[in-house]
């Protein structure tokens, strides 16, 4: 034990010493977590618009008025012809083009129907698409108003409630995901590369030749890691619920719990890939492009996985961080027990109990 | 010299697949001997010296390190060896002071103990003043006489050095034998490997390792004028090229 103590201590140091891996520790997690929660936003403020009003009548202006003070939109221009249409989209500016067709009001109140159309800048298709959706629903629920029920008998309306994240706050997608994927950088990254570099300065045969056993360095190098792993989830959490808002409903214990668990399965990679090889470097591009690029892009952080092909489908099943997503989604934004994630934790286990199995089937003791 | 057997290899065979990296190796190295361990790269001095330390297990024959055989007690062996390579093992980035107490440590050594044995060791080496410097501010002699007195810190009875003086200058080389020639008057076995047939003189014994066999094992005296030769640089081309 006492053997043991001064090895994590070593490790301390070298931590500790090296501003490099200070950064990588502490500095990245926070910057990363600001820079997604306060650019990477699918949030629609303000987009910029413009209406071609044909008819200019009572209600054109009234609907006008009501998709303006919604603060989604900010009206940039009234037009006055077709032409004026493709010149204000190739400007650039404008998202967004509302045409009334003419006499609208008077449309209305004889036949019972009126035509609006919306046009929108789809050089950007996600930003078009929710534009045109924000503000079909502000047109439906101004005709709902103007319109008394008991003269469309049949008509059906659907409510639309966004549980969990009545806001759709982006932030409420990206805490969950940057913790997976500070965890698996931190975990990973820096347990494969101290391995390695103990392998490149010829201090690891060194310490083959001592009476430590293999499992006791593999051990003493990765519990810092696990330690400093676990503060930072802590502080992603933490600027998560007080800088972002993002609630936490559930336990935190369980919350925390499941970290250490995600954070075991990324130490367990790590030393799978230091294993796999000798040289820092080496094991930097592993960490980097087998582990980073996946996380972001096959666990549902940012591109949901049931829109992908099948294929890329199962790889997503593969990605450890995709299980820790689900599960800490669960947790925070909705709250439920153990019960709700057994079935995620019970893979992510397996999944370290494979990492371990493999790692210590190709640790190779040797003098090289 | 007194004449005990502290390690004995008898038949010993590793296999690499069909690759014989070592051939039927049978050697005795005596308490207190400065064995050298010459050859060419890829001769199998590495794979030989690994079964040696307990890193690896031989594919048969016999070896008994420190009166511990290599197949069942590896842990024992390892806790009376020492070990040393050519990159010198210390920490760039720990103190003079923390390296020692990092690999005395990890030898069960207790606190007290390195304490002492820190501040003989230091005044011996008049590094006094560096205690507290990080090694990578030291003088490439310096780490080496350092690292060896780090490998023979935990009193071993065997310490094996693996090319320690690959890339110092001749001076420092000198005296870093002399550092040898003191740890072996004090009954420290020393089995060492070079490249630098010059070194291969200061040794009690060498062996000389081709192709897996050991091709020849004597006193250097003994070598040259059995070839007939005046120096160990030209026993061990002659050896080499008769393979």
């Amino acid at each position: 034990m006492k053997r043991f103590k001064g090895f994590v201590i070593k490790e301390f140091y070298h931590i500790f010493r090296d501003l490099r891996t200070v950064v990588i520790l502490f500095g990245i997690p926070i910057a990363q977590l600001l820079l997604f929660g306060y650019v990477v936003t699918n949030e629609i403020k303000d987009a910029k618009i413009a209406i071609y009003d044909q008819s200019k009548d009572y209600l054109t202006s009234k609907l006008t008025q009501k998709i303006l003070s919604s603060g989604f939109f900010e009206l940039e221009k009234n037009l006055d012809s077709y032409i004026d249409i493709e010149k204000s989209f190739k400007k650039g500016k404008i998202k967004e083009i509302i045409i009334f067709e003419p006499n609208f009001a008077k449309n209305l109140e004889k036949n019972g129907t009126a035509n609006i159309q919306i046009i929108a800048d789809a050089s950007e298709p996600n930003t078009a698409n929710m534009l045109t959706n924000y503000t079909s629903a502000i047109i439906n629920t101004f005709s709902r108003d103007i319109n008394p029920l008991a003269q469309q008998p049949l008509q059906i309306i659907t409510e639309t409630r966004m549980q969990y994240n009545p806001d759709l706050k982006g932030v409420y997608m990206f805490v969950p995901g940057i913790m997976a994927m500070l965890l698996m950088l931190i975990s990973a990254l820096m347990t494969s590369i101290s391995i390695t570099r103990e392998k490149e300065l010829g201090t690891m045969e060194v310490l083959l030749v001592s009476p430590l056993k293999p499992i006791q360095i593999i051990i003493g190098k990765v519990t810092p890691y696990v330690l400093l792993s676990f503060i930072n989830a802590i502080v992603i959490l933490l600027i998560g619920n007080f800088v972002f808002g993002v609630p936490i409903q559930g336990s935190i214990i369980l919350l925390l719990a499941e970290s250490v668990l995600f954070i075991l399965v990324a130490l367990t990679l790590g030393i799978l890939i230091s294993c796999a090889t000798n040289s820092q470097q080496i094991a930097m591009m592993i960490s980097l492009v087998a582990l980073m690029l996946p996380t972001i892009l096959l666990s549902g952080f940012i591109f949901p996985i049931e829109n992908m092909p099948l294929v890329l489908q199962w790889l997503c099943q593969l990605m450890p961080p995709k299980w820790f997503i689900t599960i800490i989604k669960t947790i925070m934004l909705k709250g439920a027990g153990f019960d709700y994630v057994w079935k995620e934790t019970l893979v992510l286990i397996g999944m370290m109990c494979f990492f371990i199995i493999v790692s210590v089937k190709k640790f190779k003791i040797r003098l090289e | 010299m007194e004449q005990t057997p502290i390690i004995t290899v008898k038949n010993l065979v590793k296999k690499f697949g069909s690759f014989v990296a070592n051939d039927n190796l049978t050697f005795n190295v005596y308490k207190g001997e400065i064995f050298g361990f010459l050859g060419a790269n890829g001769a199998g001095k590495t794979t030989a010296m690994k079964i040696l330390c307990g890193l690896s297990l031989p594919s048969s024959g016999e070896a008994n390190i420190a009166g511990y055989d290599v197949y069942k007690d590896t842990d024992k062996i390892k806790r009376n060896i020492g070990y040393m390579s050519q990159k010198f093992s210390l920490y760039e980035d720990l103190t003079v002071y923390e390296n020692i107490r990092f690999y005395a440590g990890i030898y069960g050594l207790r606190r007290k103990v390195i304490r002492e044995k820190t501040a003989l060791l230091l005044n011996k080496l008049q590094l006094d003043q560096e205690k507290d410097t990080l090694i990578k501010s030291l003088p490439l002699g310096w780490k080496q006489k350092l690292a060896f007195s780090v490998a023979i810190f935990h009193n071993p009875k065997i310490v094996f050095l693996d090319e320690p003086t690959g890339g110092v200058d001749p001076i420092t080389r000198r005296q870093f034998w002399n550092m040898i020639y003191e740890a072996a008057n004090k009954g420290v076995t020393v089995f060492v490997t070079t490249h630098y047939m010059d070194e291969a003189e200061y040794c009690n014994r060498v062996s000389i390792m081709v192709d897996g066999r050991i091709a020849a094992l004597d006193t250097p005296g003994n070598l040259k004028n059995e070839h007939n030769v005046q120096t160990m640089n030209d026993v061990f081309l002659k050896l080499a090229r008769s393979s």
